[in-house]
């Protein structure tokens, strides 16, 4: 091994086949916004193997409390108090500790705290919408929210989204970096919504899929909901120094 | 395939939709105070960060021409000698002033973007002993795009270690080359403009 040689071996190669393409005109939005040219697959260098490392004491003590994080003091928003939970993995089964997680939705009325939403769903001055959390041992991490409630969005006549929070996570490479969205079990939403259907299919659409955890709810306060989290993993670095010339 | 170590199976992306901005720049979206009011990869450089200050602008176009407006932009980069502020790193000791890591909003109204930070060094190819020519990691995500999208920005005045960039050769569209080199404005400022689709589409990497 050379003084330059990689610590580890590379990502596991993503599996295309559990993504949405990038084409997906039932999304209209992704119409123009799709590259039409095949993507140019480089495998993974130090680039692509090293990421960004976030310490605790960047974040704020209410950060990952939505219920607490925008509410004047003794108040709280409206809405069914829940909490979401569960645990940051990689493809080896293996918790990814010190990472970052970032979530953004909208309040109980379906309406985001933003300029450009212009739904009849009433703001709420007491909610925000956006909280971050930083993964503990074993990769584990935690949210209390409001339920968002669903939404009418432009794009058939009469779409809807499913209630959904939005993540935006971090493994330790930046080849590991991914957006989705994270649905509740039971909504009937899901299987019309021309979002979720950008995934070819049913069987990773549910892995989105948060589950409804009675054994986590706090009685008389909050509604637990499972939602575990899986980024890629690593290959093993057997034989990985033999890569000259590739 | 037997005891195969991959259990699991990633999660799917979905489109960060259009109001990115609320979850990960909450302040362009309005939230003037959440977080402290600045959000995280906003500031790359302090007073001590050591190498070449450089500015990068630029906007993200649609298949139409039009500047994406509601999306994110971050990038990656190793430091001013090459290394990256990463536990994996275990070639020598990254500046302790330099994440490495930046994340700016497409702005709201004009589409811009912009970013302070230092040029990087060159870092090593794979387990070679080859060279990269220096270059950011770029990654993309917006409403409309249904997996975040990954590419590079190189140097222009890097022309001999662009030439033997191993990434920058293995393309085999030479004439798309260009889409991953900025363009030299003033002293220390770049022009880097991503095309998702259609005329110069820029190359975006499966990495
Ligand atoms: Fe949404």
């Amino acid at each position: 091994m050379t003084k330059s040689t990689p610590p580890s071996g590379g990502f596991f190669p993503r599996n295309f086949k559990i993504h949405p393409p990038a084409y997906a005109p039932a999304y209209k939005s992704s119409i123009v916004r799709s590259p039409k040219l095949a993507l140019v697959s480089i495998g993974n260098g130090l680039s692509e193997l090293t990421g960004p490392v976030f310490g605790h004491e960047e974040l704020g003590p209410t950060d990952n409390d939505l219920i607490a994080n925008y509410a004047a003091q003794g108040e709280s928003p409206i809405g069914e108090r829940i909490i979401v939970y569960g645990k940051l993995l990689d493809e080896r089964g293996k918790g990814i500790e010190g990472a970052l997680i970032e979530i953004w939705q909208a309040n109980s009325a379906g309406r985001y705290r933003h300029p450009n939403d212009k739904y009849l769903g009433p703001l709420d001055p007491n909610f925000g919408g956006c909280g971050r959390t930083i993964t503990g041992e074993g990769g584990s991490y935690e949210f209390r929210t409001i339920k968002p409630g669903p939404y009418p969005w432009p794009n058939g006549i009469n779409d809807w989204r499913p209630s959904h929070i939005h993540f935006s996570l971090f493994g330790p490479g930046f080849a590991q970096r991914l957006i989705t969205q994270m649905y509740f079990e039971g909504d009937p939403l899901i299987k019309i919504c021309p979002i979720v259907n950008t995934i070819p299919d049913n069987e990773s659409i549910d892995l989105l899929i948060a589950r409804l955890d009675m054994a986590n709810t706090i009685p008389m306060d909050a509604r637990a909901y499972e939602f575990n989290i899986v980024l890629r993993g690593q290959r093993s670095t057997l034989f990985e120094n033999r890569l000259e010339g590739n | 395939m037997v005891n195969s170590p991959q259990i699991l199976q990633e999660l799917p992306s979905q489109t960060a939709g259009p109001y990115v901005h609320i979850g990960c720049v909450p302040k362009t979206a309005g939230l003037d105070t959440m977080y402290g009011g600045q959000h995280l990869g906003s500031q790359m450089i302090n007073d001590k960060t050591l190498g070449t200050r450089i500015s990068i602008e630029g906007k993200i176009y649609d298949g139409t021409g039009t500047p994406i407006k509601d999306g994110i932009i971050e990038v990656w980069q190793a430091d001013a000698q090459g290394f990256f502020c990463s536990p994996e790193e275990k070639r020598g000791k990254p500046d302790q002033n330099f994440r490495g890591w930046g994340r700016q909003p497409t702005d709201r109204l004009t589409g811009a973007f912009q970013f302070e930070t230092i040029k990087p060094g060159k870092t090593p190819y794979m387990a070679t002993d080859k060279f990269q020519a220096p270059h950011l990691s770029i990654w993309v995500a917006a409403r409309g795009v249904n997996l975040g999208l990954h590419t590079r920005m190189y140097f222009p005045e890097e022309v001999e270690a662009n030439d033997k960039d191993p990434i920058l050769n293995r393309l085999e569209h030479q004439n798309r080359v260009h889409t991953l080199i900025a363009k030299p404005l003033s002293d220390g400022k770049y022009q880097f403009d991503i095309v998702l689709q259609g005329h110069n589409e820029t190359v975006f990497f499966d990495v």
